[in-house]
Protein backbone atom coordinates (compact mmCIF):
# COMPACT_ATOMS: atom_id res chain seq x y z
CA UNK A 1 0.00 0.00 0.00
CA UNK A 2 1.03 3.63 -0.50
CA UNK A 3 2.64 4.44 2.62
CA UNK A 4 0.70 7.51 4.54
CA UNK A 5 3.07 7.87 7.68
CA UNK A 6 6.43 7.76 8.18
CA UNK A 7 8.68 4.49 8.92
CA UNK A 8 9.62 4.52 12.74
CA UNK A 9 12.87 5.10 12.10
CA UNK A 10 12.31 8.10 9.57
CA UNK A 11 10.11 10.27 12.33
CA UNK A 12 11.58 13.79 12.96
CA UNK A 13 12.45 14.51 16.72
CA UNK A 14 13.61 18.02 17.97
CA UNK A 15 16.57 18.62 17.41
CA UNK A 16 19.56 21.26 19.13
CA UNK A 17 18.87 25.42 19.45
CA UNK A 18 21.29 26.91 18.30
CA UNK A 19 21.20 30.41 20.17
CA UNK A 20 21.59 33.74 18.53
CA UNK A 21 24.98 35.36 18.17
CA UNK A 22 26.39 38.10 21.05
CA UNK A 23 24.50 41.18 20.40
CA UNK A 24 22.28 40.07 17.39
CA UNK A 25 19.26 42.29 17.66
CA UNK A 26 17.17 41.43 14.89
CA UNK A 27 16.95 37.69 14.68
CA UNK A 28 14.55 34.66 12.62
CA UNK A 29 14.61 31.23 13.50
CA UNK A 30 15.57 28.47 11.08
CA UNK A 31 14.20 25.10 12.04
CA UNK A 32 16.14 23.14 9.74
CA UNK A 33 15.99 18.95 9.16
CA UNK A 34 19.13 17.13 10.18
CA UNK A 35 19.79 13.44 9.56
CA UNK A 36 23.25 12.09 9.58
CA UNK A 37 23.57 8.25 8.14
CA UNK A 38 26.76 7.94 9.90
CA UNK A 39 24.79 7.90 13.06
CA UNK A 40 21.76 5.13 14.00
CA UNK A 41 19.53 8.17 15.32
CA UNK A 42 16.46 9.63 13.48
CA UNK A 43 16.53 12.62 11.96
CA UNK A 44 15.69 15.92 13.69
CA UNK A 45 15.07 19.35 13.74
CA UNK A 46 17.37 21.77 14.77
CA UNK A 47 16.81 25.34 15.38
CA UNK A 48 19.71 28.17 14.58
CA UNK A 49 18.59 31.90 15.63
CA UNK A 50 20.15 33.99 12.60
CA UNK A 51 21.36 37.25 12.63
CA UNK A 52 18.99 39.23 9.84
CA UNK A 53 20.93 42.40 9.96
CA UNK A 54 24.32 40.43 8.92
CA UNK A 55 22.30 38.07 6.15
CA UNK A 56 21.23 37.95 2.31
CA UNK A 57 17.94 38.29 1.49
CA UNK A 58 17.18 34.72 0.97
CA UNK A 59 16.83 31.58 2.22
CA UNK A 60 19.89 30.42 0.65
CA UNK A 61 21.86 33.02 2.36
CA UNK A 62 20.84 32.40 5.73
CA UNK A 63 21.60 28.80 5.03
CA UNK A 64 25.19 29.41 3.89
CA UNK A 65 25.43 31.81 6.94
CA UNK A 66 24.28 28.99 9.73
CA UNK A 67 27.02 26.76 7.90
CA UNK A 68 29.90 29.16 8.16
CA UNK A 69 29.16 30.96 10.90
CA UNK A 70 26.85 28.53 13.23
CA UNK A 71 27.34 25.04 12.41
CA UNK A 72 30.07 23.86 9.46
CA UNK A 73 27.86 20.19 9.70
CA UNK A 74 25.11 21.02 7.44
CA UNK A 75 24.97 19.93 4.56
CA UNK A 76 22.99 21.04 0.96
CA UNK A 77 23.85 21.31 -2.12
CA UNK A 78 23.88 25.04 -3.57
CA UNK A 79 25.78 26.09 -6.57
CA UNK A 80 24.76 29.47 -9.10
CA UNK A 81 22.68 31.07 -6.24
CA UNK A 82 20.63 32.52 -8.80
CA UNK A 83 17.91 29.74 -9.90
CA UNK A 84 19.66 28.27 -12.87
CA UNK A 85 21.31 24.89 -11.58
CA UNK A 86 18.29 23.89 -9.88
CA UNK A 87 20.85 22.22 -7.03
CA UNK A 88 19.02 24.13 -3.72
CA UNK A 89 16.02 22.82 -4.12
CA UNK A 90 14.21 21.90 -1.01
CA UNK A 91 10.66 22.05 0.92
CA UNK A 92 11.03 25.36 2.48
CA UNK A 93 7.97 27.21 4.55
CA UNK A 94 5.78 23.77 3.22
CA UNK A 95 6.42 24.51 -0.31
CA UNK A 96 9.33 23.10 -2.62
CA UNK A 97 11.35 25.80 -4.12
CA UNK A 98 14.85 26.50 -4.50
CA UNK A 99 16.48 28.22 -1.57
CA UNK A 100 18.21 30.99 -3.98
CA UNK A 101 15.13 32.06 -5.05
CA UNK A 102 13.03 32.45 -2.12
CA UNK A 103 12.77 35.54 0.10
CA UNK A 104 13.02 35.41 3.85
CA UNK A 105 10.44 37.91 3.89
CA UNK A 106 8.30 35.84 2.57
CA UNK A 107 8.37 33.17 4.86
CA UNK A 108 6.44 32.32 8.11
CA UNK A 109 8.32 33.73 11.47
CA UNK A 110 10.00 30.30 11.96
CA UNK A 111 11.39 29.34 8.72
CA UNK A 112 10.95 25.55 8.04
CA UNK A 113 13.45 23.86 5.92
CA UNK A 114 13.19 20.25 4.80
CA UNK A 115 14.70 18.31 1.94
CA UNK A 116 12.40 17.35 -1.35
CA UNK A 117 9.90 15.17 -0.15
CA UNK A 118 9.63 11.28 -0.55
CA UNK A 119 12.67 11.20 -2.07
CA UNK A 120 15.68 8.64 -0.09
CA UNK A 121 17.76 11.64 2.06
CA UNK A 122 21.31 10.68 2.03
CA UNK A 123 22.26 13.57 4.37
CA UNK A 124 20.43 16.73 5.62
CA UNK A 125 19.18 18.55 2.90
CA UNK A 126 20.59 16.24 0.11
CA UNK A 127 17.91 13.82 -1.10
CA UNK A 128 19.00 11.12 -3.32
CA UNK A 129 17.57 11.71 -7.05
CA UNK A 130 19.33 8.98 -8.71
CA UNK A 131 16.69 7.30 -9.75
CA UNK A 132 15.20 10.48 -11.00
CA UNK A 133 17.97 11.25 -13.46
CA UNK A 134 17.49 7.09 -14.67
CA UNK A 135 14.26 7.70 -15.65
CA UNK A 136 14.96 11.20 -17.28
CA UNK A 137 18.19 8.76 -18.93
CA UNK A 138 14.95 6.57 -19.89
CA UNK A 139 13.33 9.09 -22.29
CA UNK A 140 16.56 9.29 -24.45
CA UNK A 141 15.98 13.13 -24.02
CA UNK A 142 18.20 13.97 -27.48
CA UNK A 143 17.63 14.28 -31.10
CA UNK A 144 16.64 11.49 -32.95
CA UNK A 145 16.43 11.76 -36.47
CA UNK A 146 17.64 8.96 -39.44
CA UNK A 147 17.34 11.70 -41.85
CA UNK A 148 21.36 13.15 -42.21
CA UNK A 149 21.71 16.99 -41.24
CA UNK A 150 22.01 19.73 -43.98
CA UNK A 151 25.74 19.93 -45.32
CA UNK A 152 26.48 23.39 -43.25
CA UNK A 153 25.74 20.77 -40.16
CA UNK A 154 22.38 22.76 -38.81
CA UNK A 155 18.94 21.32 -38.90
CA UNK A 156 16.72 24.24 -39.82
CA UNK A 157 13.36 25.19 -37.97
CA UNK A 158 10.70 27.87 -38.73
CA UNK A 159 10.27 30.31 -35.34
CA UNK A 160 6.81 28.67 -34.90
CA UNK A 161 8.25 25.65 -34.92
CA UNK A 162 10.74 26.91 -32.34
CA UNK A 163 8.17 28.68 -30.07
CA UNK A 164 6.50 25.09 -29.31
CA UNK A 165 9.47 24.57 -27.21
CA UNK A 166 9.03 27.67 -25.49
CA UNK A 167 8.06 27.09 -22.04
CA UNK A 168 9.80 23.57 -21.45
CA UNK A 169 13.46 24.21 -22.63
CA UNK A 170 13.58 26.48 -19.10
CA UNK A 171 13.69 23.79 -17.40
CA UNK A 172 16.51 23.33 -14.71
CA UNK A 173 15.78 19.80 -13.69
CA UNK A 174 15.83 20.74 -9.74
CA UNK A 175 12.76 18.39 -9.51
CA UNK A 176 10.96 20.64 -7.50
CA UNK A 177 7.86 19.94 -8.77
CA UNK A 178 7.83 15.80 -9.19
CA UNK A 179 8.40 15.53 -5.33
CA UNK A 180 5.45 17.90 -4.53
CA UNK A 181 3.40 15.29 -6.73
CA UNK A 182 1.46 12.83 -5.04
CA UNK A 183 1.21 10.37 -7.78
CA UNK A 184 4.97 10.09 -7.75
CA UNK A 185 4.82 9.66 -4.07
CA UNK A 186 3.00 6.92 -4.27
CA UNK A 187 4.10 5.13 -7.44
CA UNK A 188 7.22 6.74 -8.52
CA UNK A 189 9.11 3.69 -9.31
CA UNK A 190 7.11 3.63 -12.17
CA UNK A 191 5.55 6.80 -12.44
CA UNK A 192 8.18 9.38 -14.11
CA UNK A 193 7.10 12.54 -12.55
CA UNK A 194 6.24 15.65 -14.08
CA UNK A 195 9.65 16.88 -15.11
CA UNK A 196 10.81 13.72 -16.91
CA UNK A 197 7.52 13.90 -18.83
CA UNK A 198 8.42 17.83 -19.22
CA UNK A 199 11.43 16.81 -20.94
CA UNK A 200 9.81 13.87 -22.83
CA UNK A 201 7.11 16.91 -24.64
CA UNK A 202 9.92 19.16 -25.04
CA UNK A 203 11.48 16.33 -27.48
CA UNK A 204 7.93 15.39 -28.51
CA UNK A 205 7.37 18.53 -29.72
CA UNK A 206 10.78 19.43 -31.49
CA UNK A 207 10.06 19.48 -34.97
CA UNK A 208 13.75 18.19 -36.33
CA UNK A 209 13.22 15.53 -34.01
CA UNK A 210 12.23 12.14 -36.19
CA UNK A 211 11.44 10.03 -33.14
CA UNK A 212 7.70 11.05 -32.01
CA UNK A 213 5.85 8.08 -32.20
CA UNK A 214 8.48 6.27 -30.66
CA UNK A 215 8.94 8.25 -27.64
CA UNK A 216 4.80 8.16 -27.48
CA UNK A 217 5.07 4.51 -27.37
CA UNK A 218 7.63 4.25 -25.02
CA UNK A 219 5.41 6.68 -22.58
CA UNK A 220 2.16 4.66 -23.35
CA UNK A 221 1.44 3.19 -20.27
CA UNK A 222 -0.75 2.94 -16.92
CA UNK A 223 1.91 3.80 -14.68
CA UNK A 224 4.38 5.88 -16.87
CA UNK A 225 2.06 8.61 -18.24
CA UNK A 226 -1.04 7.94 -16.89
CA UNK A 227 -0.11 8.37 -12.99
CA UNK A 228 -0.89 12.10 -13.88
CA UNK A 229 -4.60 12.60 -12.60
CA UNK A 230 -4.17 16.80 -13.40
CA UNK A 231 -3.65 17.23 -9.35
CA UNK A 232 -1.72 20.57 -10.53
CA UNK A 233 1.21 20.49 -7.53
CA UNK A 234 4.28 21.04 -10.03
CA UNK A 235 2.55 23.46 -11.72
CA UNK A 236 1.94 25.10 -8.78
CA UNK A 237 5.52 24.35 -7.08
CA UNK A 238 7.63 24.96 -10.26
CA UNK A 239 10.06 27.43 -9.16
CA UNK A 240 10.59 29.22 -12.85
CA UNK A 241 7.45 29.00 -13.59
CA UNK A 242 7.16 26.62 -16.39
CA UNK A 243 3.16 24.54 -16.52
CA UNK A 244 4.06 20.75 -16.75
CA UNK A 245 0.68 19.83 -16.34
CA UNK A 246 -0.07 21.22 -19.61
CA UNK A 247 3.14 19.31 -20.92
CA UNK A 248 1.45 16.38 -19.63
CA UNK A 249 -1.65 17.06 -20.85
CA UNK A 250 -0.54 18.02 -24.39
CA UNK A 251 1.28 14.38 -24.32
CA UNK A 252 -2.09 12.85 -23.36
CA UNK A 253 -3.89 14.71 -26.47
CA UNK A 254 -1.19 13.67 -29.40
CA UNK A 255 -2.25 10.05 -27.65
CA UNK A 256 -5.64 10.21 -28.43
CA UNK A 257 -5.03 12.35 -31.56
CA UNK A 258 -2.63 9.50 -32.56
CA UNK A 259 -6.05 6.79 -32.56
CA UNK A 260 -7.61 8.51 -34.66
CA UNK B 1 9.21 5.93 -3.67
CA UNK B 2 11.03 3.22 -2.60
CA UNK B 3 14.31 1.83 -3.19
CA UNK B 4 15.53 -1.25 -2.65
CA UNK B 5 18.71 -1.25 -1.10
CA UNK B 6 19.71 -4.71 -1.91
CA UNK B 7 19.63 -4.55 -5.74
CA UNK B 8 22.79 -4.25 -7.63
CA UNK B 9 20.94 -3.55 -10.46
CA UNK B 10 21.52 -0.06 -12.50
CA UNK B 11 19.64 3.18 -11.61
CA UNK B 12 18.78 2.64 -15.47
CA UNK B 13 18.13 -0.76 -15.27
CA UNK B 14 15.75 -0.23 -12.99
CA UNK B 15 13.97 2.40 -14.37
CA UNK B 16 13.22 1.03 -17.69
CA UNK B 17 11.78 -1.92 -15.47
CA UNK B 18 9.88 -4.52 -17.83
CA UNK B 19 9.21 -1.72 -20.44
CA UNK B 20 5.98 0.71 -21.50
CA UNK B 21 2.72 -1.69 -21.49
CA UNK B 22 1.45 0.24 -24.80
CA UNK B 23 -1.76 0.61 -23.62
CA UNK B 24 -3.49 3.01 -20.92
CA UNK B 25 -4.72 5.75 -23.51
CA UNK B 26 -7.98 3.67 -24.75
CA UNK B 27 -8.67 3.47 -20.48
CA UNK B 28 -8.51 7.37 -20.11
CA UNK B 29 -10.25 8.06 -23.26
CA UNK B 30 -13.05 6.15 -22.35
CA UNK B 31 -12.89 7.05 -19.01
CA UNK B 32 -13.20 10.93 -20.14
CA UNK B 33 -16.28 9.76 -22.61
CA UNK B 34 -18.30 7.94 -20.07
CA UNK B 35 -18.07 11.44 -18.03
CA UNK B 36 -19.51 12.97 -20.50
CA UNK B 37 -22.54 10.91 -21.48
CA UNK B 38 -22.97 10.85 -17.82
CA UNK B 39 -23.85 14.57 -17.68
CA UNK B 40 -26.81 14.55 -19.88
CA UNK B 41 -27.81 10.91 -18.65
CA UNK B 42 -27.69 12.24 -15.07
CA UNK B 43 -29.72 15.35 -15.37
CA UNK B 44 -32.23 13.33 -17.41
CA UNK B 45 -32.61 10.85 -14.46
CA UNK B 46 -32.70 13.35 -11.42
CA UNK B 47 -35.33 15.69 -13.50
CA UNK B 48 -37.19 11.89 -14.54
CA UNK B 49 -36.73 11.10 -10.28
CA UNK B 50 -38.40 14.58 -9.10
CA UNK B 51 -40.87 14.69 -11.60
CA UNK B 52 -42.33 10.92 -10.61
CA UNK B 53 -41.92 11.53 -6.72
CA UNK B 54 -44.60 10.92 -4.86
CA UNK B 55 -46.46 8.91 -7.67
CA UNK B 56 -45.58 5.52 -6.09
CA UNK B 57 -44.39 2.10 -6.82
CA UNK B 58 -46.95 1.85 -9.58
CA UNK B 59 -46.12 5.43 -11.62
CA UNK B 60 -42.29 4.23 -11.66
CA UNK B 61 -43.36 0.94 -13.71
CA UNK B 62 -45.26 2.31 -16.03
CA UNK B 63 -42.69 5.21 -16.67
CA UNK B 64 -39.98 2.53 -17.11
CA UNK B 65 -42.03 0.39 -19.38
CA UNK B 66 -42.15 3.54 -21.87
CA UNK B 67 -39.24 2.81 -25.34
CA UNK B 68 -37.52 6.04 -24.52
CA UNK B 69 -37.37 5.95 -20.53
CA UNK B 70 -36.20 2.55 -20.65
CA UNK B 71 -33.56 2.96 -23.33
CA UNK B 72 -32.12 6.09 -21.45
CA UNK B 73 -32.37 4.30 -18.02
CA UNK B 74 -29.85 1.24 -19.53
CA UNK B 75 -28.14 3.66 -21.32
CA UNK B 76 -27.31 5.77 -17.71
CA UNK B 77 -26.53 2.12 -16.07
CA UNK B 78 -24.23 0.70 -18.50
CA UNK B 79 -22.26 3.78 -18.74
CA UNK B 80 -22.19 4.47 -15.07
CA UNK B 81 -21.44 0.92 -14.02
CA UNK B 82 -18.52 1.04 -16.78
CA UNK B 83 -17.34 4.90 -15.61
CA UNK B 84 -17.40 3.39 -11.86
CA UNK B 85 -15.04 0.59 -12.67
CA UNK B 86 -12.72 2.90 -14.85
CA UNK B 87 -12.46 5.27 -11.88
CA UNK B 88 -12.08 2.19 -9.23
CA UNK B 89 -9.14 0.68 -11.23
CA UNK B 90 -7.50 4.17 -11.63
CA UNK B 91 -7.61 4.31 -7.47
CA UNK B 92 -6.68 0.51 -7.07
CA UNK B 93 -3.48 1.49 -9.45
CA UNK B 94 -3.05 4.71 -7.52
CA UNK B 95 -2.79 3.23 -3.75
CA UNK B 96 -1.94 -1.02 -3.81
CA UNK B 97 0.91 -1.20 -4.88
CA UNK B 98 1.45 -5.22 -4.34
CA UNK B 99 0.51 -6.58 -7.77
CA UNK B 100 -0.66 -9.89 -6.73
CA UNK B 101 -3.33 -7.66 -4.20
CA UNK B 102 -3.66 -5.15 -6.90
CA UNK B 103 -4.94 -7.34 -9.65
CA UNK B 104 -7.03 -9.66 -7.57
CA UNK B 105 -9.24 -6.42 -6.26
CA UNK B 106 -9.62 -5.28 -9.72
CA UNK B 107 -10.75 -8.41 -10.68
CA UNK B 108 -13.16 -8.22 -7.99
CA UNK B 109 -14.53 -4.33 -8.82
CA UNK B 110 -15.08 -5.74 -12.11
CA UNK B 111 -17.24 -8.34 -11.75
CA UNK B 112 -19.28 -6.64 -9.37
CA UNK B 113 -19.68 -3.61 -11.47
CA UNK B 114 -20.34 -5.75 -14.71
CA UNK B 115 -22.77 -8.27 -12.61
CA UNK B 116 -24.83 -5.22 -10.66
CA UNK B 117 -24.77 -3.57 -14.13
CA UNK B 118 -26.43 -6.31 -16.14
CA UNK B 119 -28.81 -7.79 -13.27
CA UNK B 120 -30.09 -3.85 -12.86
CA UNK B 121 -30.30 -3.91 -17.24
CA UNK B 122 -32.27 -7.30 -17.00
CA UNK B 123 -34.64 -5.81 -14.52
CA UNK B 124 -35.38 -2.85 -16.84
CA UNK B 125 -35.85 -5.58 -19.36
CA UNK B 126 -37.91 -7.58 -17.79
CA UNK B 127 -40.52 -4.37 -16.46
CA UNK B 128 -40.39 -2.96 -20.23
CA UNK B 129 -41.11 -6.21 -21.72
CA UNK B 130 -43.90 -6.33 -19.21
CA UNK B 131 -42.48 -10.27 -18.38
Amino acid sequence: MAEFTLPKNSKVKKGTAHPKPDGATNTRTFSVYRYDPDTESNPQLDSYEVDMDTCGPMVLDALLKIKDEMDATLTLRRSCREGICGSCAMNIDGRNTLACLKPIDECKKDVKVYPLPHLPVVKDLVPDVNHIYAQLTSIEPWMKADTAPPPNGERKQSPEERAKLDGLWECILCFCCTTSCPSYWWNGDRYLGPAVLLQAARWINDSRDEATGERLDQLEDPFRLYRCHTIMNCTNACPKGLNPAKAIADIKTKMVERLG
Amino acid sequence: MTTNTTSLRSALGHARGLGSAKEGTHHWWLQRVTAIALVPLTMWLVASIIALSGFGHEAFVVWFGRPVNATLMILFLGVAFHHAQLGMQVFIEDYVSHHGMRTALNLLVKFACYGLATLSIVSILTIAFGA
